[in-house]
């Protein structure tokens, strides 16, 4: 493992400060949009203090600026928000039904930005819509990526677009399980910010436990790249997130973090709060 | 890395690409090996019935010759056996054990669990809850046939959703299982794989029309869902510019004459979507053809204008299925029905339909109207 020679060659910790107890988000001032994508693709952000970045996926919908809000109090560094596709084949059920949900909703692609614009407002993590191909071709690809920065993207993730698809548009890119040394090098080499790990060999939605796959691939891209690397898929509990921030740089939570936010913002707060809490203890930081 | 002109290509998740690309050079070297074609070539003649026989409909359209490319008799009864049998010899010159499939009309989920039934392999076909409803007669086949069918029950209930079901039980279980397509959709290499697989339709009626009227057709027709026994048919003929390619949608799941650009099941294409590239509801009485999406082949097909495509509605469907019962003795599919429907008024003489199936599945549907 080289996390510690990686984190010393970012330049700039960006003012988030060596303190082995940091605050429950990260301390941040409310600099322009900018700014903060800035200094997000140069240090990389929590990671960058020992802190494990704890990264939650929302649905866009009408209660989502709220819902953001709780998850950052709860201590997520970074909002994922799902731009709702009528086919997501990536997706498992719970999250293809907050979909159908959210198209339900009018959440189409123009509701979604401003649904977007409106938790850039609220929250000062990073925000990464999270979508498929399909919302970009109809949009188009440059407009989209162009819209989405204005109205508070950090970065894009799409899920149905490998790294050698429109290799032009800047977005994190996903490796899974079974993808090659090569496959990860073009990955690496493509990503904007940090790298997306699948820790499973499937669609999204929790599991028992966590993918006996992920140390090994991990381990893998390690060894191909110094990028930041996030582990998303299938992490749901708080013992599934600390084990997987063990490996990695970062942990994604989607799905649960969907059915808990049924119940409310501050359900969603309180297990927000317990998967960071359970992250810190794991790597030492005590919260 | 679009493969069709701007249509193709591979938007599925990262997960599946290693396996596209194992898919990609076993097809490559399958087709190289002339063992492989000899014993594909042995199968569909000793167990498929190959070749099937062209059939001139007179009495179904006077003062034409219209000639029927007889898939219907091929064994299960409709084209889709082609393929299944190609791509399970792929299959299983990869090492994959469990094959999964999507349905709509049950024709290929039939297709595929025979061929699954024929070589010992592990089967599970994904079917929308309406499709199990109205093809009940290809569920109990599946099943004698010693396939899991498992019922999608959310959305439209049909090929759409049974499609991407299929496809995240494959991203869920790659490394043991081979994908079986039924029509020439999907993530690169499948649309070619599955038009390679079929184009023996076009080649042997080529060959057939040859003997029997000394020319090539004036117009070759086939109806188009995905696209795969019309694919087929024109693979035959697309470079004999005198030809002309006629494909015939569903009124109501008219991808090509309605669609726009988009991407559906790992493709660029032609989509029945709206204009934020959400997909919409195809329908048709037509349960093989009620698809919102068609081959990326097409869609360039379309756009250069080598092919045209037209639509028929379920009620022209109908009456030709009618009709062609009572002035041929051959009960069509509904979904070649449509095919039928435009080709006996096509401004030709000499016309080669694409008859891909036969409507026994379709009973009920036809008395329920």
């Amino acid at each position: 493992m080289s996390g510690g020679a990686r984190t010393t060659t970012s330049g700039s910790d960006g003012g988030a400060g060596r303190s082995p107890i940091p605050s429950p988000h990260p301390p941040r001032g409310m600099e322009t949009v900018a700014a903060h994508r800035a200094q997000e693709r140069a240090d990389s952000a929590p990671e960058a203090n020992g802190r494990k970045a704890l990264a939650i996926y929302l649905m866009a919908g009408p209660d989502t600026p709220e819902l953001a809000e709780a998850a950052v109090e709860g201590g997520a560094d970074l909002v994922e928000l799902g731009f709702p596709f009528s086919d997501p084949l990536a997706d498992g059920p719970v999250i293809r039904r907050a979909a159908g949900r959210a198209l339900a909703q009018g959440m189409r692609t123009g509701a979604c930005l401003e649904c977007l614009a409106d938790v850039r407002e609220r929250v000062a993590v990073p925000l990464v819509p999270m979508t498929y191909a399909a919302l970009l071709e109809a949009y188009g690809y440059e407009r989209f990526a162009a819209d989405a920065g204005r109205a508070g993207a950090t970065v894009l993730i799409v899920a149905d677009l490998p790294a050698d698809e429109r290799p032009e548009l800047r977005r994190v890119q996903l490796v899974a399980p079974t993808s090659t040394d090569e496959r990860i090098a073009l990955a690496a080499a493509h990503t904007d910010g940090w790298l997306y790990l699948v820790t499973v060999t499937g669609t999204t939605g929790a599991r028992e436990r966590l993918s006996p796959s992920l140390a090994g691939l991990a381990r893998r891209t390690r060894e191909l790249t110094d990028t930041p690397l996030y582990a998303g898929f299938g992490i749901s509990t708080p013992e599934q997130a600390a084990a997987a921030a063990e490996l990695t740089d970062g942990v994604v939570v989607g799905s649960r973090a969907l059915e808990v936010a049924e119940d409310g913002a501050d359900a969603l707060r309180d297990y927000v709060r317990s998967l960071r809490a359970s992250i810190d203890a794991a790597v030492g930081i005590i919260g | 890395m679009l493969t069709y002109g701007a249509y193709g290509g591979r938007f599925v998740p990262e997960t599946v690409i290693p396996a596209l690309d194992e898919l990609e050079r076993g097809w490559r070297a399958a087709r190289a090996d002339d063992t492989f074609s000899a014993e594909l070539h042995a199968l569909l003649s000793s167990f498929g019935g190959r070749p099937t026989p062209l059939t001139v409909a007179t009495r179904f359209a006077p003062g034409k010759r219209l000639y029927l490319k007889r898939e219907d008799l091929l064994h299960t009864g409709a084209h889709k056996l082609n393929n299944a049998l190609g791509q399970a010899l792929l299959a299983r010159r990869l090492g994959k054990r469990r094959i999964v499939a999507e349905t709509g009309a049950g024709q290929h989920g039939v297709a595929v669990a025979t061929v699954c039934a024929r070589f010992g392999l592990e089967c599970v076909v994904y079917m929308g809850e309406e499709d199990v409803r109205r093809q009940s007669p290809n569920v109990q086949r599946m099943r004698l046939l010693g396939a899991e069918v498992r019922p999608v029950t959310f959305g439209t209930a049909t090929l759409r959703e049974a499609t991407s079901e299929a496809i995240r039980d494959w991203i869920g279980e790659v490394e043991t299982t081979h994908y079986l397509i039924g029509s020439c959709v999907g993530p690169h290499p499948y649309p070619e794989i599955v038009r390679e697989l079929q184009a023996v339709i076009g080649f042997e009626a080529r060959e057939q029309l040859l003997a029997a009227e000394g020319r090539l057709p004036e117009v070759a027709v086939a109806c188009v869902g995905g696209g795969s026994n019309a694919i087929g048919l024109f693979a035959a003929f697309v470079d004999d510019a005198d030809v002309r390619l006629v494909g015939v949608e569903a009124a109501g799941a008219a991808s090509l004459g309605d669609g726009r650009a988009g991407v559906l099941h790992g493709a660029r294409s032609s989509v029945l979507a709206d204009e934020d590239g959400q997909v919409l509801d195809a329908e048709s009485i037509s349960a093989g053809l009620d698809y919102p999406g068609v081959g990326p082949e097409h869609a360039y097909l379309r756009d250069t204008g080598r092919a045209e495509y037209l639509a028929a509605t379920d009620e022209e469907a109908l009456a030709a299925f009618r009709r062609l019962a009572a002035t041929e003795g051959i009960l069509p599919a509904l979904e070649p029905a449509h095919a039928l429907a435009r080709a006996a008024e096509l401004d030709a003489e000499l016309v080669l339909v694409c008859l891909s199936g036969r409507g026994d599945k379709d009973l009920g549907q036809v008395e329920g109207r």
